[in-house]
């Protein structure tokens, strides 16, 4: 198929989810649960054939596409439309987004039919879709921003989803804060762009770029802008500093975590950055800055995820720490192993946090791991696929997460930008990722189950169950289990497409560079080096899996005795290192002070307030003493006039005599 | 020959008389006269000024101010029958229902 | 040199009945100064030639206004003026005022020398010419004038009438208006 034939699917590929919300949000209401899950589904899978429609007729030889759909704004010489571009790199994300997002929509129905807000849930749901897809597909930052922006409004909504909730609320408000934070960063980046290239659109901006020497001494404008970038995908991807809204997050109800916070909306900052490279590679001390933010995210956050007792903020630290392994992945130029890992990490944590979402559907709303427990036995199919996603996560091979974080440990190593000191802290990171996820493993399908079996284990965090359970956990329904399977085959297989280089290879038309680096280190001696340290990562994988059976199955007295003797570090771990309240303290606790004091009763109701009464108590005053000459006294009249005539007079003599 | 200023200082110095006494007199009929007082010095001025310009407009004007005067006098007092009719006192002080 | 003698003379006539005027409490007196004035008036008018005016002035102003300010105060047994707290601002400011005004006109009438004189009996013409400009220029006012003092003893007529001689709305009406018809056509047959 030709360009003219793809452009009207693309064009109507963000409108099919955006005509489901609005079905759903204006109709919702008054329509049963059975048609608003048809809708809802209906425009999603639509949305999901038309990715695969398009891509079966993608051919690389043709790529890029370009789709201007609009005319925006046209201001002098600076112009901005609506326009839609398809290359590999957006193919890929389309995939994975509409892919996912179907699997998660058929969860949904499931998950969240009992919850009065159906219909709210599965129109954010498809508003979320509508936004995400406008960011993939956007030819230039503006159309991407308005993305951007999107997905957090639908971030927001969602999160807050149980609004009567105050700390969902507040979860929802947090999450859309820090990522304005962020997207201040990315505005002013936006700006420099804008003054100095005179444009947003990616093939104009990186064709600029490129005339730009590298600046590899110090800092300058390309610098500035790929650090701002960085800022702004910080807050979105949640990494150093702006991660804290991620684990806060969880309020939301569990396809939320899924969709949004794992698999979606948090790899917008990744593909922002991998869609800049041109700029990051002309300024190696941003790509530098990516790096390290990246890394130190991964294992600061791993750290966190050890001391974790809610199954939900375990997966979200994990989330965060793997994130981190794309940001390192950018940081060191390995674009496409950035995006690799991004698919399959969308795939395992996808699944994981469906299936844990199962799990506390099966025991009735409980989230803290200390409470289950051998729920093996219980639900058999959920074990099954979150047992696949561990090993995924932990990145035992053949399975994906393997082939994607080792082509990450590789090229943080191997590549010109990087060093061992990357590879050193990401091997550590894999080793902590490995002993928490089955640690959750552990505590959460084996043993003998620690939870309550009388009925007031409901009403916790998760209120989409209405029915009470009262006895032994059950299994979920094949709603909700389908999608899991298909997560866990995908879990499985989507790996296999990095052997060889084959997906580096398929996404090198957009990473030139990034094709010229990797071709670098294809040299036999360093494949030795390269088995050496695969090896090297799969036994930090198995140390961790051993650990975690020390201490949750062979000898569950050590954990208590461990978290004792390291007393003070151990609290502050569990306490995500007061990060929280350093922010509170350093951050909120001034704004909002400075807003009471100074803006509201300083300028509001000091200046502006005060100006409007008194303007009107002068009037009034004013008037209470000029009211004083209407004294209804005719002689005092007669005496006005004649002091007046007087003046006039002595007026016309000065002019007369002058 | 005398200098038309003196003529028109006269017919100052009489204006301004009936002003003062408009200012300073409490009775209204008083008041009244003080106004009759200062149209006759308006009516010297035109004068005056026709004779110096051998104009008799002047005159004419002189004519119509006078019959002004008499209408006016003519309300202006059945004004002020009316007002004593209700207020029982001329003492222009004490007509000042308009006081806010 | 008669010129300016008989101008002071009957000007300082005039300024000491305005002055009188200003100083008498009892409006009788202040009334027959005024017609003191007007005389006096008349003499400097004759001065000037205008002999017209001065006898329209005499007629008039003398003899039928200033007659109709002693019937009122005579019908409204106008007494001696009280004393009361006038308005501040008449005194302290009304009367500095118009002083200075008057002062500064006077300066002003003074020292311009340019102004030229008028010597005595200096208006030309009879009453003959004055007719003409009164009768032919200036017909439309003089008309509008005649209308204007119709409406002026209209007003002064109802103003000024008691208040149960004025025609009022009665609650028999209706019956009022019967009679009227009876006598219109009472009036009929005769």
């Amino acid at each position: 198929m030709t360009p003219q034939t793809l452009s009207p699917l693309l064009s109507i590929l963000p409108i099919l989810p955006l005509a489901g919300a609005a079905i759903n949000g204006f109709f919702g209401r008054q329509s049963s649960k059975k048609t608003i899950s048809a809708v809802a589904l209906f425009f999603c899978g639509a949305a999901f054939a038309v990715a695969l429609v398009v891509a079966f007729s993608f051919s690389s030889a043709d790529a890029p596409y370009s789709f201007p759909l609009a005319h925006w704004i046209r201001s002098g010489s600076f112009s901005v439309d609506f326009e839609f571009y398809l290359d590999q790199l957006s193919l890929v994300m389309l995939l994975v987004v509409t892919g996912v997002g179907f699997l998660i929509h058929i969860y949904s129905v499931g998950y969240m039919w009992d919850d009065d807000g159906f219909y709210r849930f599965m129109s954010y749901l498809n508003l979320f879709m509508f936004f995400m897809l406008t960011l993939i597909l956007a030819k230039n930052y503006l159309v991407m921003f308005i993305g951007w922006e999107g997905v957090g409004l639908a971030s927001y909504l969602l999160i807050g989803f149980w609004f009567t909730k105050d700390s969902a609320a507040s979860a929802g408000k947090k999450a859309f804060i820090t990522n304005r934070v962020g997207d201040f960063g990315f505005l002013i980046a936006l700006f420099l762009m804008i003054k100095h290239f005179h444009s947003l659109d990616f093939t104009k901006v990186f064709e600029q770029v490129h005339t730009w020497p590298t600046e590899a001494a110090g800092v300058g404008t390309l610098t500035a802008i790929g650090l701002l970038l960085m800022v702004g995908a910080a807050g979105k991807s949640a990494q150093i500093p702006l991660y804290v809204w991620l684990p806060d997050a969880m309020e939301g109800p569990t396809p939320v975590s899924a969709l949004i916070h794992a698999a979606t909306m948090v790899t917008a900052g990744v593909y922002m950055v991998a869609r800049s490279h041109v700029i990051f590679e002309h300024a190696p001390n941003a790509m530098l800055v990516v790096a390290i933010i990246g890394t130190l995210t991964a294992l600061f956050a791993a750290t966190i995820g050890i001391a974790q007792t809610d199954i939900k903020k375990v997966l979200a630290y994990s989330t965060v720490s793997q994130l981190g392994y794309m940001f390192m992945a950018c940081g060191v130029a390995a674009f496409s192993a950035g995006i690799f890992h991004l698919m399959t990490h969308a795939f395992f944590k996808g699944l994981l946090f469906l299936a844990a979402g199962s799990v506390i559907h099966g025991v009735g709303g409980e989230q803290d791991m200390r409470k289950m427990g051998g729920l093996r036995t219980y639900m058999p199919w959920t074990f099954l696929t979150m047992s696949i996603a561990t090993f995924a996560i932990a990145g035992f091979p053949p399975l994906a997460g393997f082939f994607s974080k080792d082509e990450i440990l590789w090229k943080a190593y191997s590549s010109e930008y990087g060093s061992w000191v990357f590879w050193l802290i990401g091997v550590t990171t894999a080793f902590i990722t490995s002993f928490y996820m089955f640690r959750l493993w552990f505590m959460t399908f084996f043993g003998d189950y620690r939870g309550a079996t009388a009925p007031d284990t409901h009403g916790h965090s998760d209120h989409g169950h209405g029915h009470d359970h009262g006895h032994d956990p059950h299994e979920s329904p094949w709603v909700m289990l389908g999608p899991l399977v298909v997560l866990a085959f995908l879990s499985v297989v989507g790996g296999w497409v990095g052997i060889g280089g084959r997906f580096e290879h398929f996404l090198a038309p957009v990473f030139q560079s990034g094709g010229e680096i990797a071709a670098e280190t294809g040299e036999a001696a360093s494949k030795v080096t390269e088995y050496i340290l695969m090896g090297i990562s799969v036994a930090a994988a198995v140390l961790g899996f051993l650990l975690a059976w020390t201490l949750y199955i062979s000898r569950p007295q050590l954990p208590a005795r461990i978290a004792e003797s390291l007393g003070g570090l151990y609290k502050a771990v569990s306490n995500k290192y007061y990060i929280d309240e350093l922010y509170a303290i350093l951050f909120i606790k001034p704004v909002i002070d400075g807003s009471t004091d100074i803006l509201w009763h300083g300028v509001d109701q000091g200046a502006i307030d005060a100006t409007v009464n008194n303007t009107a108590t002068a009037a009034r005053h004013v008037s209470d003493e000029v009211r004083h000459m209407q004294s209804g006294n005719l002689r005092s009249y007669a005496g006005w006039v004649a002091a007046g005539g007087a003046l006039v007079i002595a007026y016309m003599v000065w002019m007369g005599v002058r | 020959m005398i200098p038309l200023s003196y003529y028109l200082v006269l017919s100052g110095i009489l204006f301004t008389c009936g002003v003062l006494g408009f200012l300073i007199k409490r009775n209204i009929i008083t008041i009244f006269m003080s106004i009759e007082l200062m149209l006759n010095g308006v009516n010297l001025s035109f004068v005056a000024f026709a004779a110096h310009w051998h104009a008799l407009s002047g005159q004419v004007f002189v004519f119509f101010v006078m019959v002004v005067a008499a209408a006016e006098a003519a309300v202006g007092l059945a004004i002020i029958i009316a007002v004593y009719r209700t207020r029982e006192t001329l003492n222009v002080d004490q007509v000042n229902l308009l006081k806010l | 040199m008669l010129h300016l003698i008989l101008f002071l003379f009957f000007g300082a006539i005039c300024v000491a009945g305005a002055i009188n005027l200003l100083v008498q409490s009892h409006p009788i007196n202040s009334a027959l100064s005024l017609i003191v004035v007007m005389a006096s008036l008349a003499a400097e008018y004759l001065l000037l030639g205008a002999e017209f005016v001065a006898a329209v002035q005499v007629i008039v102003y003398a003899g039928a206004i200033m007659v109709l300010f002693l019937i009122t105060i005579m019908l409204l047994n106008a007494g001696k003026e009280e004393r009361t707290n006038g308005s501040r601002v008449a005194t302290l400011l009304g009367v500095p005022g118009v002083v200075v005004g008057a002062v500064l006109v006077a300066w002003t009438l003074i020292h311009r020398s340019d102004m030229g004189s008028v010597s005595i009996g200096a208006l030309p013409g009879e009453p003959k010419d004055i007719a003409r400009l009164l009768f032919h220029d200036f017909l439309l006012p003089f008309e509008v004038t005649s209308v204007l003092i119709l409406i002026a003893i209209m007003g002064a007529v109802v103003l000024a009438s008691r208040p149960d001689a004025v025609a009022r709305p009665h609650p028999t009406a209706p019956v009022r208006h019967e009679e009227h018809e009876l006598v219109a056509a009472g009036k009929d047959h005769e």
